[in-house]
Order: C-alpha cells, then structure tokens, then sequence
C-alpha cells in the first residue's frame, strides 16, 4: 500500500499540543480557582495560569517554555512503515523547534551539548504499537523537566510509611509522593500511579495514565476508588497551587496496575503538572482529526 | 500589597518586601540555570579563572550588582535582523540551584533571585545575610510571562551551553511575581511543607477503613 507523508500532521499535531491546552484540565483549573480564597496567593496563581493558557491559546505560542521530552505513542495499521513513521515524526519535530513550538531539550549526557533541534537518542521518545484497526492514532504528550524530577518509585514493603503489599501500601506511597512533591511539579497537576511490572515497565505505565480523560475512572471499581480517595487526601495536604498553600494540590490521580514478579512490588507516582500537554491525532481515509 | 521594583534595586527595597508580597519588577534581569550556574561557581567564585571570560565577568559584574538572576531556560525566536525575541519563558525550578545561590548572592551583590518551587536554608541564609528576596514567578506560565520581556540585550554562552541554559541579558517590564523568600529569615516553603507533613501523618495514622 501507500503510505502517506504525514510530516505537516505531525507538525501541527506537535503546534497545537504545545499551544493549546485540552479542555478538560482548563475546566478544572477554573473550579480551582473558583475554590480557593479571594486575593490569596493561590488563586492569583490560578488566574496567571488561566490567562496564561487563553494567551498562548490566541498567540499560538507554548503554554511553557519546558515543552518536555515529546512522548508519542503510534497505533498503525498492519502494512505501514515504522521506519517512515519515526522519520516524518522526527522531521516535524526539528521543524517545530525550529519555528519555536518546541524548545530545543535534546541535551547529550556525555558532552552537555544541546543538538538544537530536538532529536537525540531515544529522542524524541516514540512508543509504536501495530493493531487491528484500519486507521492510525498517535497520542502526543509533551512532559516537562520539572515535573518529572518529582516522579518516584516505591519499593513495597516500606517500613518508614507502614506500607506493605496491598492497596493501602499504594495509598501510602502516593500520598508520601504527594507530599514530597510539594509545589515543585507545578502543581496542581495530576498523579499517574502504576503498580507492579519491573522498575522500567512501571515508570511506563505510570505515564501513560496521563492520556485517561480527567473525568476517566477505572474500570475496576476497588481501583476507582482508590483513584477518587487519593485525589481527595492529596488535596487535604493544603500544598496548594504553586505550593503556596491553597485547596487544590492535584486534579485527579489515576492508577493501573500490571503483573509483577513474585520478588517485587512496585508503586510508582509521575506527576504531570498543570500544563498537561497531550492530544491526539487521527488518520482515517485519507482524513487527518485532532482531539 | 503590590509593590513595583526596579533593577538597580535599593538595600530598602527590598528589606520592605515580606513574604505574600506581589511584586511587578522592571530592568535588566540575567537568567542562569544549571550550567551558568555550575559556570559562575567554577570559573568567578569558587577558584576565579575570570580572564577565561573577562567580559562575560565584567557584564555580569555590572548587571548583578543591585540585580536579579532569572532561574530560566527560554522559547526563543530570532528575526530576519537576528534580533532575538523571548517567545515563552516561565520559571525553572530553583532548587536545583541550592548549592550555588548563596555565593552568587553573595559575591555579585543580587537583591532578587526568581524562579520557581523555592530554595533551601543556605539560600534563605544569603538572603537575610546580604539583603535579597526570592520571588516566585507563576510556573508554566511561559507566554505570560514572555510579554513581561520587552527586549533580548544580550546573550552570552549560547553556543557553548545551548539555548535554554545561556546566560539571556533581557529588559523586563511589570514582571509579575510572588515574594515566598523574604530578606528577614521567612519562607512561604518551609511553612507550608511543614503543614502538608502535619497533615500526612494524620492522614496514614488512620485505618485504611
């Protein structure tokens, strides 16, 4: 078959996921807003962030200047190339530096030198997943530096946080990440919790629970919960916007879980700051969407 | 209370500025991060190699004097002139910066450093030793605050440390910010975390019901 050249897609997919956040973490941040003390410092950061957003919204510019590592996940079709796929993508991406929707972020660990263009190794960072659907989908999401130096891992059992092998250890870890966490991720952001897999498999899957809608909860109803009472104890913790003190510390907290070895259990909490990136682009007969 | 600073800014300035305190600042601010950082300590202060970079030391000996450190890594654009234009530039996270503020408040003089997430003891020490704040810009509010920039000075260090870490000399107007450090010994930070653990030992006293 043919496959189309889908560069200019990728392009505007990277445009609008730097520039226009998605509709459900503004209107989240407008409830915080709402929520919070007349002329306290945590609603006045909540009205700079959400004048912000309708700013770089208008002016097409990024809503942060950390546009992150570009994390994309491919679903393709049987047939397609993922040889071109990975270079239209990468090509998009140095274009998109280069018209300042990106910063350059690609550094070299061993030299300190920026590439400049936004492609290194295992950069940016591309997910390919064949299906058997007709169409493609490439999710998109830009995660920040500030938030993902706030990430951590959790080795159960934890004598510290009395936190052994079940749900309840998860609670505890989460809340313990929270915390730490303080104002540093740019809160208030979201927390991706994955629990079980390998060290490398569990960061994974911790992120990939920031593509869920806010309002997704998951399907197995003990997790749900769990997910609901995480965000309504992080939020008791009063760290507040900017971690000025205030009532709104996270949006949501999502979590999954996947198999683990007999040996370990691992939690493990990502926070995606307020600046949530993500969108989502499709191509389907001959047609490009974005959502 | 609203209080408008301007670069060079006075010892009365900014002894006048409390935590909580909102603050427009207008001037010459220079931002550094990680590697201007590491760059000042190494070659200016720790064991001086200034004739490495003599005018590099010369501006910033001028500009920091009564000035302001940015803890930022810029979106930037260049012009068919080659001017340069700040497109988003939001605050970094400071703490990374912990180990080095103090002696760059110390030996440049600075009254104000910004950036975001607050520092550490030493940093809150320098800054009631030698009479600076902290201020605490909004993060992720990059295109906002990139309005606040009215103009690209300068820029030094660029090719060798890369856009987002060089050394961007740039004229601010109305730069809008929080005072979370103030030169008096508080800071919005410690207070906060201190409450949030209050509350977390509470919260993991109880049965998971």
């Amino acid at each position: 078959m043919k496959q189309p050249d889908l560069t200019d897609q990728f392009l505007e997919l990277i445009r609008l996921t730097a520039t226009d956040l998605r509709s459900d973490i503004e209107d989240a941040l407008n409830i915080a807003r709402d929520q919070e003390e007349e002329g306290s410092a945590a609603q006045g950061a909540l009205d700079t962030i959400l004048e912000n957003i309708r700013m770089a919204r208008q002016d097409s510019t990024p809503i942060c200047q950390d546009t992150g590592t570009p994390i994309f996940y491919i679903y393709y079709p049987t047939g397609w190339s993922t040889l071109k796929l990975r270079d239209q993508i990468r090509e998009a991406t140095a274009t998109a530096t280069a018209q300042a929707y990106l910063r350059p972020n690609a550094v070299d660990s061993f030299t300190g030198r920026n590439t400049g263009d936004n492609l290194g190794d295992d950069f940016p960072s591309l997910h390919f997943h064949e299906w058997e659907e007709p169409h493609l989908k490439v999710d998109l999401m830009l995660k920040g530096g500030g938030c993902e130096n706030v990430g951590a891992q959790y080795k159960l059992p934890n004598v510290a946080l009395h936190a052994s092998r079940d749900l309840e250890g998860v609670r505890r870890a989460v809340l313990d990440a929270v915390n730490e966490a303080q104002g540093l991720g740019c809160a208030p952001g979201v927390i991706g919790v994955a629990v079980g897999g390998d060290r490398g498999a569990s960061y994974i899957r911790s992120k990939e629970q920031f593509f869920r809608p806010l309002d997704d909860q998951h399907q197995v109803p003990e997790l749900a919960k769990l997910e609901e009472r995480l965000t309504q104890e992080a939020n008791q913790l009063g760290i507040g916007p900017m971690g000025f003190g205030g009532k709104t510390t996270v949006l949501g907290v999502k979590v999954d879980t996947l198999h683990r070895l007999p040996a370990s259990y691992f939690v493990t909490a990502s926070y995606m700051c307020w600046a949530d990136r993500r969108r989502t682009m499709t191509y389907r007969d001959g047609e490009v969407t974005f959502e | 209370m609203l209080h408008k600073l301007t670069i060079p800014i006075s010892e009365e300035a900014v002894t006048a500025l409390h935590v909580g305190d909102q603050v427009h600042l207008s001037g010459v601010v220079v931002t550094a991060r990680d590697a201007a950082h590491k760059l000042m300590i190494e070659k200016f202060i720790r064991t001086p190699q200034v004739a490495e970079l003599p005018d590099l030391y010369a501006q910033l000996s001028q500009l920091l004097a009564g000035g302001a450190i940015y803890h930022c890594g810029p979106v930037v654009s260049q012009d068919d002139h080659g001017r340069w234009r700040f497109v988003a530039a939001g605050p970094t996270t400071s703490i990374r910066e912990e180990p080095y503020e103090a002696d760059v408040i110390e030996h440049f003089g600075l009254r104000a450093v910004i950036g975001k997430g607050g520092m550490g003891p030493r940093t809150l020490q320098a800054c009631q030793d030698h009479r600076a704040v902290y201020l605490h810009a909004i993060g992720g509010a990059a295109s906002l605050i990139a309005n606040s920039v009215k103009e690209v000075v300068d820029v030094y260090q660029k090719d060798e440390l890369g856009v987002p870490e060089a050394f961007w000399v740039i004229r601010t107007e109305d730069f809008p910010a929080v005072v979370t450090m103030d030169s008096h010994g508080n800071s919005l930070h410690a207070g906060v975390k201190e409450r949030s653990t209050a509350k977390l030992a509470t919260l993991l006293a109880l049965n998971s019901g």
